[in-house]
């Protein structure tokens, strides 16, 4: 029951906000920058799995699931204090029985791939359901540098058994 | 277990070099091991997995070995790129626009972490904004 009084007062305050936004003017980061911010502090925190979020007119709604409250309190807390974020509507579930080994959402790790291999335009990656795929060539010596690189966004595997070694 | 026997050496290394909370699971077929240390001890970890796997091509290991857990804001970093400037970013992403660069071998200082991938920085010239910690040293 509080819980519903606390996502209808949430739904409530982000109507204004959205009411307040339209009339006002525009000012602050924009919707795009926000949610680049949000999924990067969500993708920092290894409790959440399958995270999501919608950014509109400085109202980020988040989804996924974590294994306990405080974790989700915390997740609100982090994203409220994001420069832009006017408020947070949290409908993160609480699930306890969480896979041991959190691995990042597939948008959020194709981001974060994405930044990771800007640097080697000689490979391609792809990521599906956590699982990065490398194809293309890579020079030997900048292998390590790429592999240290991907190995710290908390995929579920790595495959680079396409990838032609130099 | 079978994939804790073909790491052994890896997980006995990082066991003896005392890498801070480290956690080694299993889980489908992938061994996952997890830790703070040093540049250094991530690097000697790093290269014995590239003996016991040459390419990484088992797919069978995720090492995330974080170097930079240890940095405070306010450290001095040096800007270590292959060749080219470091680019800083009105936001932690490289979607976000580009705002200032920092020469190669620059030394800048860490003003806040966004995450283990993008850290806000300053330049002595006072140009300020995000940048990928992929390309940042700690002095």
């Amino acid at each position: 029951m509080k819980n519903l009084t606390m996502k209808t007062t949430a739904f409530l305050v982000a109507l204004v906000m959205m009411a307040a936004t339209f009339t006002g003017c525009k000012s602050g980061p924009k919707d795009d920058a926000i949610k680049a911010a949000v999924e990067t502090a969500l993708l920092a925190n290894p409790h959440i799995a399958g995270a999501a979020v919608v950014v509109e007119k400085g109202v980020a709604t988040l989804s996924g699931q974590v294994p306990d409250d405080a974790t989700k309190a915390d997740i609100d807390k982090t994203v409220a204090a994001i420069p832009g974020v006017k408020s947070v509507v949290n409908n993160i579930a609480v699930v306890a029985d969480t896979p041991s080994v959190a691995v990042a959402a597939t948008d959020m790790l194709t981001n974060a791939v994405k930044d990771a291999t800007k640097d080697f335009p000689t490979v391609t990656a792809t990521v599906n359901d956590g699982v990065i795929t490398l194809k293309g060539e890579i020079q030997k010596t900048n292998l390590q540098k790429l592999m240290m690189a991907l190995n710290a966004l908390k995929p579920k595997k790595i495959d680079n058994s396409q990838l032609v070694i130099k | 277990m079978a994939l804790q026997e073909k790491y052994k050496e890896l997980i006995d290394t990082a066991t003896a070099q005392g890498v801070n909370n480290l956690n080694v699971r299993e889980q489908e077929g992938v061994l996952y091991i997890d830790g703070d240390a040093s540049g250094s001890i991530k690097q000697q970890l790093w290269d014995t997995y590239e003996r016991l796997d040459p390419n990484y091509s088992s797919g069978d290991l995720v090492m995330n070995i974080n170097s930079i857990a240890g940095v405070t804001e306010g450290s001095k970093l040096k800007v270590t790129t292959n060749s080219s400037n470091l680019n800083i970013r009105s936001g932690p992403s490289t979607d976000a626009d580009i705002v200032g660069k920092a020469a190669r071998h620059e030394v800048v200082t860490l003003v806040s972490k966004a995450n283990d991938q993008w850290w806000e920085i300053k330049t002595d010239d006072g140009e300020a904004g995000y940048s990928y910690t992929q390309y940042l040293t700690p002095l």
